[in-house]
C-alpha cells in the first residue's frame, strides 16, 4: 500500500512508560510535499509521538512498532548508531521558542554547522557559505552577522528562522515541528507557517504537532486528532474541520473563540449565556466605572528612557468589557498595572466612579481597592503557597461588605467548582482549576471591574472554552465589567464589546469589536487581523 | 504581570563600550569594598582591651618602664588622635606599607610579601585539582546509570563534610606514617605539595562536583540538547560541546569565593604539615596577638579575594552572553 | 563551603513528592537521635568515665573493651566522644544561633528598611565577605581572645554575612512575588499582609538553612579547638580531642580518626536532613 512518494509510514506504534502506556497503536503516514498535522492538547501524547518518530522518546521509555520506515528505510530495529546517522539529515526537527532550543551559549552559525559537520564531509570553509546561504533562505536579514550571535541576541522571529534553518540544512525528506509557533507573536507566527508553507512547496514531508486548530488549519493537508495516546479522528484538513464525525473533535472546533459571536458559548450543549440583567452590553448610557486619562509610563533603561505607556486613554462602562489587545512588549501589561495602582504613572490617572482611584495615596485607596478585581495569567504564583482554597477566599471575601458576603461554597458553586476543593492547595489543583479558583476569588471581594491579564493564555483550548463562558455567564448575572487583556485576537474579539489595539505603549485604534476587527481603519490593525490564523479561511 | 514584562529594547550601545562601563563599576566597588575591609579591620583592632604599646613590648607583664612606654607610642604613632592615626594608616597603605610586626620588629610588608607566594601557590593548585576531580566526578556520576549516580552522590556528601585538620592528619597517616610514600612535612619540592593540596581539594571537589552535576542534569534536560540530539549529535558529542560548558558555568562563578575558602583553609593546612605561608604567619600572630600581621593578612587576603571575585565575574560575563544582554533590560 | 550550599538550597526548586523516607534519610535521623542521646543522657551509651585515668591501659588500639581504643593517659576513647558530644552541639547550635538572628536582623532591615537601608547592608555584607571562611573568626579572637565562648561567637558572626544575604534574597522574593501582590489588589494592608504572607513564607526556609548551617558551625568551631583557640585540652570537645591526638598520629590513628568521624558524619547528617526539609517545604508550595 505504501505510494512510491510516501516518506514517513508508521503502523501500530506505541510507547510507554512503565506501566503506563502514552502512546496507544498509532497509524499513520506523511507523503512528499504534504504537511500532516497532530493535534491535541496537553498530555494527549503528541510530542512523545513526534520525538520516538527520531528514537527520542526519552528515558526509561519503551517504543514498539509494526512499520516504523522513513525515506524507505525500516527503524523498527534501528540501533542508536542508525538513528544517529538518521537524525539531521534524514529527519529535521523544529522545537518550540527558539530561545532554549537553540544553545544559549554557542553561536547560531555553530549550531547550523553542527548538522553538516555531523553528516557531510564539507570543508570549514565550504560549511560556513552554505550556513550563510541557508539563514538567507529562511529570510535572516543580514547572515553575515546573525552566525557569530547567540539565540538570546535575536528576536523571537529571527532566532526561530535559525532554529528551521538548522533543522532544513540538509535538506531532510522530512520535517517535524513541534509547536513551532507557539508563544510568537501573531505576526511572527504568520511569517513563520509561510516559511514552513515554503519548505513544504520543495517537496518537503512536514509532520506539524500543535494545539491550536487555527495554526493547523493554515498549513496542514491532513489532520489527525490525539486524545489520551490515540488517534480518534483522522481526515482531510477542510472536511474534518467542517464535518467531524467524532464528539471530541467538535468539541475541539467548538472552542476555538475566533470568529464566534459574542455571548454563544464555546462549550457545546452548554447552557446559553442569560440575558444581561443589570444593563445591556451595547447600552450607551450606562454608567461610566473606570476611566483611564493620558495614562503615561516609562522604565529607565541603559540608553534613554523606555516609553512603555504613552497617552492612553478609555473608558469602561457597566456590564461592558474592553478588550486590550497587541503584541508582546505593546505595554497592554503596564496598563493593567497602572489601573490597578501597582506602579505608580508618570502621568495621567485613573478614575473609579468618577472619583479618583490611582492618585490616591494607599491608605485612602485601599477601602476602594476591593472594587477593581484582578486575574493572572499565571494563577499558581498569585496564590499563597502555605494557603488552601477555603483560606484565599475567606482572606478575600472578607474585604467584601459585610452583608454582602459569600460564603466559600457559594463562590466555588459560582465557578463550577466542588466544594471538596476547599481543602486543595492550589498547587495540586490542574490549571482550569486554579483558573477558577482565581476567579472566584476576584469575586469574593465584591468588584464591579475585574483586570483580566492574558487569563486564558495558559490554558488547553477546551479548558479555555469553558474558563470564557464562565467569565461571559458571571458578567451577564453580576453586571460586571472587564478589562480583558490578551494577545489572541480570536478570544479579544469573542470576549470584546469595545477593543483597544495597543502598538508601542499607544492606542492606535479603538471602537466597537465588530467594527475594528471587520474594517479596520489603522494599518497595523489590518495587518494584524490579517496575520491571525482564522479556521473560517480553511472552510 | 510581572514588571519586567512590559518589554524593553535593548540598549543600542556598542558591546565594548558596554563591557568597559561594567568593568570601572566593578572596580570602583572593589575599590570600595577594600578600603571598607581597612577601615572596618582598623577599628576593629582598637576593639583589642589594654595598652597597644605594652602589647609591642611583650603584653602586660613586661613591665616596661614609663619613658620606653612612651618611646614605643611615639615610634609606633599611637600618640596622635585616633583619626590622625587613621589617615596615617591609610596613607601608608596606599604605598604598601602595612606597619611594623609587634614581635619580629619586622616589616609586615617583607614578611608576608616572602610568604604570599607558597600561599598562593598551594591555593590555586587545589583550585585546579578541585575543578579537575569535580568534573570527572560529576561527568560519571550523570552518566553511568542509577549505581554511578547514587554512588557519585554519596562521595559528594562525604568529601564536601570532611574537615580540613581530619582529612590532613587522616592522609597522613595513610601516606605518611603507614606507607611512608609522602612527607608528613610540606617541603619545597612537588611530593610536599601532595598532600596539602589533596587536603584542601577534596572537600572543595565534592562541593562543586554538586553543584556542577545538578547543572549538568538540569542541562541533559534542556530543549537545546533535544535539538542537539535531533541533529544526530552522539552523547559524546552531546557532553563535550553542550552540556560541560553550560556546567561549567556555575564552577566558574564560584571560584572567587572557592578561593577565597581555600586561603582560610590554608590556615590549618599550612600548620599541620609546617608549610610556610600567610596562613601559618596569621595562626602564629593570632596566638601572640601581633596586630599589625594579622590586619596585614586580612587587608592582603581580601585584596586577593578581592581581585578573584572581579575576575572571576569578568569571566562569568565572557562566558555567558545571556549575562551580558540582562544588563541590557532595564 | 557555607553560605553557597546553603543558598543553592534554598534557591532549588525541588520536585514535588512525599516519599517515604530513603536510606539517607533514615540514616541521618538515627544519627541525629545518637547524637541527642549522647547529648542529654550519655550514660546510657557509655558507661565508662571517660576522665578516668589509667596510665597502664595508654595507647590500646580497639579492642571490645575499649571500642575506640584508649589515649594517653589510658582514658576512654569512646566514652570521650560521647562526652564530648554535647560540649561540640552546643557551641555549633549556639553559634548557628548566633549567626542565623544577626543575618535575620541584617535581612529584614535590608528587606523592609527602604532603599538607603538596603544598599548599605548590602555592601556591609559585600565587606564582610571579603573576609572568607575562618578570616573573620580569627579577627574576632585576635580582638576578643581565644576560648570556647569566643569561638562560638566567632563562628556565628563569620557565618551572619552568609545567612543575611540569603535571607534578604528570600525576602525580596518574596515582597515581589504574585501573592503579595494580588492581597495588595484585593485591599489587604501592610501590616496583615507581613504577619499573614511574608513573615511564615520567609520562617520555613530559615529553619532549613538552619539545619543545613549546624554541621559547618560544629566543623568551623572545632577547627578553632584544633588550633588552640576554642575549646582546650583536656576538655573532651572534639576538635581538641584530635587536637591533643595529633602527636601520636603515627602510632595511635584512633586518637584522631574517631573524634573526627563523628564531626564529618554530624555535618553528613545535618546535611541530608537540611536536603530533605527543604524538598518537603518546596513540596508545599
Amino acid at each position: 500500500m505504501t505510494a512510491p512518494d510516501t516518506l514517513l509510514e508508521v503502523e501500530g506504534l506505541s510507547v510507554s512508560f512503565g506501566d503506563t502506556e502514552v502512546v496507544r497503536n498509532l497509524s499513520f503516514h506523511v507523503s512528499r510535499g504534504e504537511c500532516v498535522a497532530i493535534v491535541g492538547e496537553s498530555g494527549s501524547g503528541k510530542s512523545v509521538t513526534a520525538r520516538s518518530l527520531l528514537g527520542l522518546a526519552g528515558r526509561g521509555s519503551r517504543v514498539t512498532s509494526s512499520t516504523l520506515s522513513v525515506a524507505g528505510r525500516d527503524l523498527t530495529a534501528a540501533s542508536e548508531r542508525d538513528w544517529r546517522r538518521i537524525r539531521g539529515s534524514q529527519i529535521g526537527l523544529v522545537l518550540q521558542d527558539a530561545l532554549v532550543s537553540l544553545d544559549p551559549l554557542r553561536p547560531i552559525g555553530r549550531e547550523i554547522g553542527d548538522v553538516l559537520r555531523l553528516h557531510s564531509p564539507l570543508s570549514a570553509e565550504n560549511a560556513r557559505s552554505r550556513v550563510l546561504e541557508l539563514l538567507a533562505s529562511v529570510g535572516m536579514p543580514n547572515p553575515e552577522r546573525a552566525i557569530t550571535q547567540r539565540s538570546g541576541e535575536l528576536s523571537g522571529g529571527l532566532r526561530q528562522r535559525a532554529l528551521i534553518a538548522s533543522a532544513i540544512a540538509l535538506d531532510p525528506p522530512l520535517l517535524i515541528a513541534d509547536e513551532p509557533t507557539t508563544a510568537l507573536d501573531v505576526s511572527i507566527q504568520a511569517r513563520i507557517l509561510d516559511l514552513l508553507a515554503d519548505v513544504k512547496s520543495r517537496g518537503t514531508g512536514i509532520l506539524l504537532i500543535s494545539h491550536d486548530l487555527a495554526v493547523v488549519s493554515a498549513i496542514a493537508d491532513r489532520v489527525l486528532v490525539m486524545k489520551g495516546g490515540r488517534i480518534v479522528e483522522s481526515g482531510n484538513t477542510q472536511e474534518l474541520l467542517a464535518l467531524p464525525r467524532e464528539e471530541y473533535t467538535r468539541r475541539l472546533i467548538s472552542a476555538v473563540p475566533t470568529d464566534k459571536p459574542r455571548r454563544v458559548p464555546l462549550v457545546p450543549d452548554a447552557m446559553p449565556v442569560p440575558a444581561p440583567t443589570v444593563h445591556s452590553t451595547q447600552d450607551a448610557m450606562a454608567p461610566v466605572v473606570l476611566e483611564a486619562r493620558g495614562l503615561t509610563k516609562s522604565f529607565p533603561s541603559p540608553s534613554s528612557p523606555f516609553l512603555a505607556v504613552d497617552d492612553v486613554s478609555f473608558t469602561l462602562r457597566r456590564g461592558e468589557t474592553l478588550g486590550l489587545v497587541g503584541e508582546s512588549g505593546s505595554g497592554k501589561t503596564t496598563v493593567a498595572r497602572l489601573v490597578l495602582a501597582l506602579a505608580p504613572a508618570d502621568g495621567g490617572a485613573v478614575l473609579l466612579e468618577g472619583g479618583a482611584f490611582s492618585e490616591l495615596r494607599e491608605r485612602d485607596r485601599r477601602p476602594l481597592r476591593r472594587k477593581v478585581g484582578a486575574i493572572y495569567q499565571d494563577s499558581l504564583s498569585s496564590f499563597d503557597p502555605r494557603a488552601d482554597v477555603r483560606r484565599i477566599l475567606t482572606d478575600a471575601s472578607e474585604l467584601a461588605p459585610k452583608a454582602d458576603r459569600h460564603s466559600v461554597g457559594e463562590l466555588l458553586d459560582a465557578v463550577g467548582l466542588s466544594p471538596a476543593v476547599a481543602k486543595a492547595r492550589p498547587l495540586h489543583l490542574s490549571g482550569g482549576q486554579r483558573q477558577r479558583v482565581s476567579i472566584a476569588r476576584a469575586l469574593a471581594a465584591r468588584p464591579d471591574v475585574i483586570v483580566c491579564d492574558e487569563p486564558v493564555s495558559a490554558l488547553d483550548v477546551t479548558i479555555q472554552a469553558q474558563v470564557l463562558d464562565l467569565l461571559d455567564r458571571l458578567q451577564a448575572e453580576r453586571g460586571l465589567s472587564y478589562l480583558f487583556i490578551s494577545h489572541d485576537l480570536g478570544v479579544i474579539r469573542h470576549m470584546s464589546d469595545r477593543v483597544a489595539v495597543m502598538k508601542n505603549g499607544r492606542i492606535v485604534e479603538t471602537g466597537d469589536a465588530a467594527r475594528v476587527f471587520d474594517h479596520p481603519q489603522h494599518p497595523y490593525t489590518a495587518q494584524l487581523v490579517a496575520d491571525a490564523p482564522r479556521l473560517v479561511d480553511a472552510l | 504581570m510581572t514588571p519586567g514584562s512590559a518589554g524593553s529594547r535593548p540598549a543600542q550601545r556598542s558591546r565594548g563600550f558596554r563591557g568597559i562601563r561594567w568593568l570601572l563599576v566593578r572596580l570602583g566597588g572593589a575599590i570600595f569594598v577594600l578600603w571598607a575591609v581597612a577601615t572596618l579591620t582598623f577599628f576593629a583592632i582598637r576593639l583589642i582591651p589594654g595598652d597597644p604599646a605594652e602589647a609591642v613590648l611583650g603584653g602586660p607583664g613586661s613591665q616596661a618602664s614609663q619613658e620606653t612606654l612612651d618611646q614605643v607610642r611615639q615610634d609606633y604613632g599611637l600618640d596622635l588622635p585616633l583619626a590622625v592615626q587613621y589617615l596615617n594608616a591609610l596613607g601608608r597603605l596606599l604605598t604598601g606599607d602595612l606597619g611594623t610586626s609587634y614581635a619580629l620588629k619586622v616589616p609586615v610588608s617583607d614578611l608576608l610579601g616572602a610568604q604570599i607566594g607558597g600561599t598562593l601557590v598551594l591555593a590555586f593548585t587545589a583550585l585546579c585539582v578541585a575543578w579537575l576531580i569535580a568534573l570527572l566526578l560529576s561527568v560519571w556520576s550523570t552518566g553511568g546509570g542509577r549505581v554511578a549516580a547514587a554512588v557519585g552522590q554519596g562521595i559528594e556528601l562525604t568529601s564536601a563534610a570532611l574537615p580540613h585538620f581530619w582529612l590532613a592528619t587522616v592522609l597522613i597517616a595513610i601516606f605518611s606514617s603507614t606507607l611512608g610514600w609522602l612527607p608528613p612535612v610540606s617541603t619545597a619540592t612537588p611530593a610536599g605539595l601532595v598532600l596539602p593540596t589533596l587536603t584542601l581539594a577534596i572537600p572543595l571537589a565534592g562541593f562543586l562536583a554538586q553543584v556542577m552535576r545538578e547543572t549538568l542534569l538540569d542541562t541533559l534536560d534542556a530543549p537545546f540538547i533535544v535539538s542537539a540530539r535531533a541533529r544526530g549529535e552522539s552523547e559524546r558529542g552531546i557532553r563535550l560541546r553542550h552540556a560541560l560548558r553550560h556546567a561549567s558555568l556555575p564552577a566558574i562563578s564560584l571560584s572567587g569565593w572557592a578561593l577565597g575558602y581555600l586561603i582560610s583553609g590554608a590556615v590549618v593546612v599550612e600548620t599541620i604539615f609546617a608549610r610556610p605561608g600567610l596562613g601559618r604567619t596569621l595562626l602564629q600572630a593570632v596566638t601572640l596577638r601581633d596586630v599589625p600581621i594579622v590586619t596585614g593578612v586580612v587587608l592582603l587576603v581580601a585584596l586577593v579575594y578581592i581581585i578573584m571575585t572581579v575576575v572571576t565575574d569578568a569571566a562569568s560575563r565572557l562566558a555567558d552572553p545571556r549575562l551580558r544582554n540582562a544588563e541590557a533590560q532595564p | 563551603m557555607s553560605e553557597l550550599d546553603l543558598r543553592t538550597a534554598a534557591a532549588s526548586a525541588a520536585p514535588v513528592r512525599r516519599a517515604r523516607p530513603s536510606v539517607s534519610e533514615i540514616f541521618a535521623m538515627a544519627f541525629v537521635l545518637f547524637l541527642a542521646v549522647a547529648t542529654v543522657v550519655p550514660g546510657l551509651l557509655s558507661s565508662i568515665d571517660p576522665n578516668a585515668i589509667a596510665a597502664r591501659d595508654a595507647f590500646q588500639g580497639p579492642s571490645p573493651e575499649h571500642w575506640f581504643g584508649t589515649d594517653e593517659s589510658g582514658r576512654d576513647v569512646y566514652s570521650r566522644v560521647i562526652a564530648g558530644t554535647s560540649t561540640s552541639l552546643l557551641i555549633g547550635v549556639s553559634a548557628t544561633v548566633i549567626g542565623v538572628t544577626l543575618g535575620l536582623i541584617l535581612g529584614v532591615i535590608a528587606g523592609f528598611g527602604g532603599r538607603i537601608l538596603d544598599f548599605s547592608v548590602n555592601r556591609t555584607i559585600e565587606v564582610l565577605f571579603a573576609f572568607p571562611g575562618l578570616l573573620l573568626a580569627l579577627l574576632v579572637i585576635v580582638i576578643a581572645g581565644p576560648g570556647p565562648v569566643t569561638a562560638t561567637i566567632a563562628v556565628g558572626l563569620s557565618t551572619a554575612p552568609g545567612y543575611a544575604r540569603i535571607i534578604r534574597g528570600q525576602l525580596a522574593g518574596i515582597r515581589s512575588s504574585g501573592y503579595v501582590e494580588s492581597a495588595r489588589v484585593l485591599g489587604h494592608g501592610p501590616r496583615r499582609i507581613l504577619t499573614r504572607h511574608i513573615l511564615p513564607n520567609a520562617l520555613a526556609p530559615l529553619m532549613v538553612l538552619a539545619t543545613l548551617g549546624i554541621g559547618q558551625a560544629v566543623v568551623w568551631a572545632s577547627a578553632l579547638s584544633y588550633l588552640g583557640l576554642g575549646a582546650q585540652p583536656p576538655s573532651a570537645e572534639w576538635g581538641a580531642m584530635l587536637s591533643a591526638g595529633r602527636t601520636y598520629i603515627g602510632t595511635a590513628w584512633w586518637l584522631t580518626v574517631f573524634p573526627g568521624l563523628m564531626i564529618v558524619l554530624t555535618t553528613i547528617a545535618t546535611t541530608i536532613l537540611g536536603r530533605s526539609l527543604t524538598r518537603r517545604t518546596a513540596g508545599r508550595r
